[in-house]
């Protein structure tokens, strides 16, 4: 059926465009919507619903759209659930509607509206509640499957996203009437402004009516105003743009659609869409208003659609929604609608108007022109499958039910105003309260909590003349509060529109069966298929709060946030409750007003690009060596270093012996490196680290540990004091940086008195650890100016000398037991001094080792690693290192709390080491640990920390945290391993030369 | 996003700050401190409706500590001040709630 008027409308019937719909293929003008398109070539079923599968058409003409969800595109670039109202028509489209399989017409799950008794609200709570592993094996899977919801694209997104940051005085969001008004006004004083409309082109309703401005044609008078504004060089369009959020500190989000209008021919070097964030001075939201459906007995057949969308859609895409409309409504306004179809060459059966009184004049021109006119009368029925053929109309009764008199009107389209909603989203979003206007039945934004104006249909000014005035004068506040102009609107053009007319709210429409009998469904929600019976079951049920309603019924949960349905769904709860809709409440509007793409928000953070990464000045070297590397933090450090023919545990073994035996060198760069200076320093560290550094002499390195004031370990590592008022602090490599911020904190907040300045130095130091016997013979033979020998360079101290040819720190410091050299060289110089170092071992057969063979190393030795060994909840007493907290200090942080009686608990989780009985089985870290397997419960004692292969001890090595373990060595355990227990023994947690009689080589 | 006046960099927004929680607990001298005292300065935080005294670091800017006054209502900053110094005077500065 050709529904495409002859003439008219705003499409350009030059270029005609080829699309295909469901498997068929339609032509379309450019400048129609999917939706438009589909209207003029007579298509109004478009998908299935979400859980009845009832066949749906399009309701809207907007981004409120609940219904018309299509799938869109094919392959990498397929997208789901969009609206078929804001998909701009390209030749060449491809959609199809959603939930239908396998195809809407002819819809396999559509008998699940026959069982629709099965699915009242709630039903996710009532059906599938047992037992708990159902619901991953078979009701989810089935429930996806049913549901549909569109497909995700399988492939990667071909398409590149980018972002944009803005500041401006004065942001007004809608380009309608009012916000057209509101941009000139703002802008004529100087201001910058940035006017965002979701549509590509300005003029908002204007596009839909026929009224005039300033003389002209209401959407060329949009256009005029366009050009205007592209006139003045500190306002800034865009179109195509829908501002989804609305932040603190009028910080908003703004996602701009940059190429999808384009189809295939969109330029490959342009991004896709922009992600706008918006920070403005003061904010005019013009965002206009949503027409309401009404609800009454089968409201959601496809044919069935909103007037004012039914009014754009003959006015501006010239597609008559149906030959034969009948149109239902309780208000003035939408007789307007059906004059203006008249006057396109449409027709109109009858207008259904449940108020007593019609409204005049429109009511005598239109029986003029053959309208039939029904007042206090409802559509009781609606007849039809894939369409709606017929209504069927009633009087309505004194007591609010139907009244005698039935008349069966045959039909093709049933038009619906139930009145407007201002579109208050946004300024929900911003924080702002709303308040319920009984007269009208709307909620107004009331008082706002961030600098905002609301201007036009959204502020409930629902008259062209006062939407025109009301910008204007929003523009001008808006400008002059944020230091423009004198605040004074500008005068608002003239327009021919009439003052908006009567209404009377009205909720629920009777049915020829009570609601929620038979089988008629009264409609509320149509995205998620929710009833006015479920909302009175759900009342019956004893819901009270709106909020509970909302998530047990789901009104209002779609993507499409209930644009259409939450405030005719509040009204019929508050009925049911025997409340008024501000005592029953609103629930909240969040971000996004419209969904937005992952595609957008991810910007070019993606791939490569979706985290820096870090690598030392040898990262090369380690490449071309083969290495395996780990990301610790951003960094990423090599792992292992795989020879030919050799797996991860070979290659670890190989390099652990290495260091044992002869000599290996790790790349230990990324350990964090903190500069300590002034004369205060001392006393800092004193306070910070659970020992004392203030005793420690020039020259010499001390362990320590940094705990919180709550007593818990947070970080450890080596300090050396270079000077009387110079430290170097090495911390782990992950915590570098909050440790860092933890001695300016304390610094800065606590002992602001203290003369102590804390620089990062962790990349201007590269770290070579050289270990092993032979460590003393490989550096002695590129520092020939260093005395190396253990009474000139004892363990624990520090040297400046040259290494290489480059001027170095040398640590004598061992996280393996072996001889060890921590040699720090200018981060530059870290690749040439390293190469040094491996032609100067090759005779020795030095190996370079990763962080899996040190992990080994230090585990075999006992040493701990922060964050492995401990989790926030481990005190050094737990860890058995009360030798290294000092006895003398009258405080330092976590001193206090390890005299509570919690850190004084007997059965503590202590650290211990663990011995499988079969030497060969390696725990896995994390383990839980239990005396003895049983019958469960069976209460746990512990987790294994660390576990490892140790080719040293030549056995399984872990480490564990044990409940009171220290007092249990030599005791029988169990790790619960693969649901198998393995017995074990606990153990002292040092496994290799206990004695530390390597360190000196 | 909150956008903080940093004291020594002017206006920022919030991704460059680090939040501290709650300003104006001092570290109490642990001798003359008992269990609940000390556990009342690890862990315990008031919660107004209103207005809120809290700590802030330009983490990506200068790196300096200061106060803040935010009204945990509409998150309005009405205050910035440094560290050390009183908690200053603002209309319906009294919170409700704790
Ligand atoms: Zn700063």
């Amino acid at each position: 059926m050709n529904c495409r008027l002859e003439s008219g409308g705003r499409i350009d019937r030059t270029q005609r465009l080829r699309f295909a719909f469901n498997g068929r293929r339609y032509r379309g003008f450019a400048g129609d919507t999917l939706a438009s398109a589909l209207i003029a070539n007579g298509v109004h079923l478009t998908s299935r619903s979400f859980k009845y599968h009832r066949p749906r058409g399009i309701l809207t003409a907007g981004a409120e759209e609940p219904s018309a969800l299509v799938q869109l595109g094919e392959g990498a670039r397929t997208e789901p659930n969009l609206r078929a109202t804001q998909v701009e028509l390209h030749d060449g489209l491809v959609a199809a509607g959603v939930n239908a399989w396998p195809s809407a017409s002819c819809d396999l799950a559509a008998w699940t509206g026959r069982l629709a008794p099965l699915f009242p609200a709630g039903f996710y709570y009532k059906t599938f509640l047992w037992p708990a592993s159902f619901w991953k094996a078979v009701y989810e899977p089935a429930i996806r499957r049913m549901a549909g919801l569109g497909r995700a694209p399988e492939e990667p997104d071909p398409d590149i996203y980018d972002r944009m940051n803005v500041h401006c005085d004065v942001l007004v969001v809608g380009g309608g009437p009012a916000g057209l008004g509101a941009a000139l006004a703002a802008g004529e004083t100087g201001a910058r402004v940035l006017l965002v409309d979701e549509q590509p082109a300005l003029g908002g309703a204007l596009q839909g009516l026929r009224h005039r401005v300033d003389g002209m044609d209401g959407a060329e008078w949009a256009q005029a105003a366009a050009a205007r504004l592209a006139a003045m060089p500190e306002v800034q369009v865009l179109t195509r743009t829908t501002l989804f959020g609305y932040y603190d500190h009028n910080t908003l989000a703004a996602l701009e659609r940059r190429t999808d209008h384009l189809g295939p021919d969109a330029p490959a070097h342009l991004t896709r869409q922009r992600l706008w964030t918006v920070k403005a001075r003061r904010v005019v939201l013009a965002t206009g208003a949503h027409e309401r459906p009404l609800v009454f007995a089968d409201n959601d057949r496809p044919g069935v659609m909103l007037a004012s969308a039914a009014q754009r859609y003959v006015n501006h895409f010239a597609a008559l929604p149906g030959r034969l409309p009948v149109l239902f409504t309780n208000n003035d306004d939408a007789y307007e609608v059906a004059h203006d179809i008249v006057a396109a060459g449409g027709k109109v059966l009858a207008v259904v108007d449940c108020r007593p009184e019609p409204a005049a004049p429109l009511a005598a021109t239109l029986k003029e022109a053959g309208v039939a006119l029904y007042t206090g009368a409802v559509i009781a029925a609606t007849h039809g499958t894939r369409r709606v053929q017929a209504v069927t109309v009633a009087a309505l009764g004194e007591d609010g039910g139907l009244g005698g008199g039935r008349w069966r009107i045959g039909c093709d389209s049933v038009l619906v105003s139930g009145g407007w909603n201002p579109a208050v989203h946004l300024f929900c979003q911003s924080a702002g309260r709303l308040t319920f206007e009984e007269a009208r039945g709307i909620f107004l934004p009331g008082e706002a909590t961030q600098a905002l104006e609301v201007a036009g249909a959204a502020a409930g000014s629902f008259g062209l003349a006062a939407c025109l005035a009301d910008g204007a004068a929003a523009g001008a506040r808006a400008a002059h509060a944020a230091g423009f102009g004198d605040g004074r609107a500008p005068p608002a053009p003239p327009s021919d529109a009439p003052e908006p007319g009567a209404i009377a709210p009205f909720w629920l429409a009777p049915g020829l069966k009570p609601v929620g009998h038979g089988k008629a469904k009264h409609m509320v929600d149509h995205q998620d298929d929710v009833t006015a019976a479920d909302i009175r079951l759900a009342a019956r049920e004893g819901f009270r709060s709106v909020e509970h309603v909302k998530r047990y019924t789901t009104v209002g949960m779609g993507t499409d946030q209930g644009k259409t349905a939450n405030v005719n769904g509040l009204a019929i709860l508050a009925d049911a409750l025997g409340k008024s809709v501000p005592e029953v409440g609103f629930t909240t509007y969040r971000p996004p007003y419209t969904p937005v793409t992952f595609g957008a928000l991810a910007g070019r953070d993606r791939g490569a690009l979706m985290d820096p990464v870090r690598r030392t000045a040898m990262h090369e070297w380690h490449e071309a060596a083969g290495a395996v590397f780990e990301p610790v933090g951003q960094w990423h450090r090599p792992w292992w270093y795989p020879r030919r023919g050799e797996d991860k545990h070979a290659a670890v073994a190989r390099e652990c012996r290495a260091v044992r035996a002869a000599v290996g060198v790790l790349d230990a760069s990324t350990l964090g490196k903190i500069d300590i200076r002034g004369p205060d320093a001392a006393t800092l560290l004193d306070r910070l680290y659970t020992n004392a550094f203030s005793t420690l002499k020039v020259g010499r390195v001390r362990y320590g540990l940094m705990c919180g004031d709550d007593g818990m370990v947070f970080d450890d590592g080596t300090t050396a004091r270079l000077a009387e008022d110079h430290y170097l602090m090495t911390t782990t490599t992950g915590n570098a940086a909050h440790v860092l911020e933890w001695l300016e904190e304390w610094v800065q907040t606590e002992w602001p008195e203290l003369r102590v300045w804390c620089t990062s130095v962790t990349e201007q130091w590269a770290t070579l650890a050289l270990a092993g016997p032979k460590a003393r013979d490989v550096l002695a033979a590129v520092a020939p100016g260093l005395a190396l020998d253990a009474d000139s360079f004892p363990f624990m101290s520090v040297r400046e000398g040259t290494v290489a040819g480059v001027g170095a720190r040398v640590f004598r410091i061992s996280f393996t037991g072996e001889l060890s050299f921590e040699i720090n060289v200018p981060w530059h110089h870290g690749r040439h001094v390293w190469e040094a170092l491996m032609e100067a071992g090759a005779a020795h057969g030095i190996t370079p080792y990763g962080t899996e063979a040190m992990h080994v190393l230090r585990a075999e030795r006992g040493f701990i690693i922060v964050g492995q060994e401990t989790d926030g909840t481990t005190t050094p007493q737990d860890l058995g290192m009360d030798w290294i907290v000092s006895k003398k200090k009258a405080d330092f942080l976590g001193k206090r709390a390890w005299i509570r009686e919690d850190n004084k608990r007997a059965d503590r989780k202590q650290l211990v080491g663990i011995l499988t009985d079969d030497p060969k089985v390696v725990l896995a870290e994390g383990a839980q640990l239990v005396d003895r397997p049983g019958r469960p419960p069976v209460p746990m004692i512990g987790h294994v920390t660390s576990s490892y292969m140790s080719p040293a001890v030549g056995r399984s090595i872990a480490l564990a945290l044990v409940k009171g373990g220290r007092a249990r060595l030599g005791e029988a355990v169990h790790a619960n391993q693969a649901k198998k227990f393995v017995r074990c023994t606990i153990a002292e947690p040092v496994f290799y030369d206990p004695e530390g009689g390597k360190r000196d080589g | 996003m909150l956008w903080i006046d940093c004291p020594w960099c002017g206006a920022r927004p919030e991704t460059e700050y680090r939040y501290g929680g709650e300003a104006h607990i001092a570290r109490p001298d642990p001798a003359a401190t008992d269990d609940a005292g000390w556990a009342d300065y690890l862990f315990m935080r008031t919660n107004p409706k209103g207005v809120h005294a809290e700590r802030w670091m330009h983490r990506e800017g200068c790196r300096r500590w200061f106060n803040v006054l935010r009204s945990t209502v509409n998150n309005e900053v009405l205050a910035v001040y440094p560290m050390g110094a009183p908690r200053p005077d603002v209309p319906g500065g009294e919170a409700e709630g704790g």
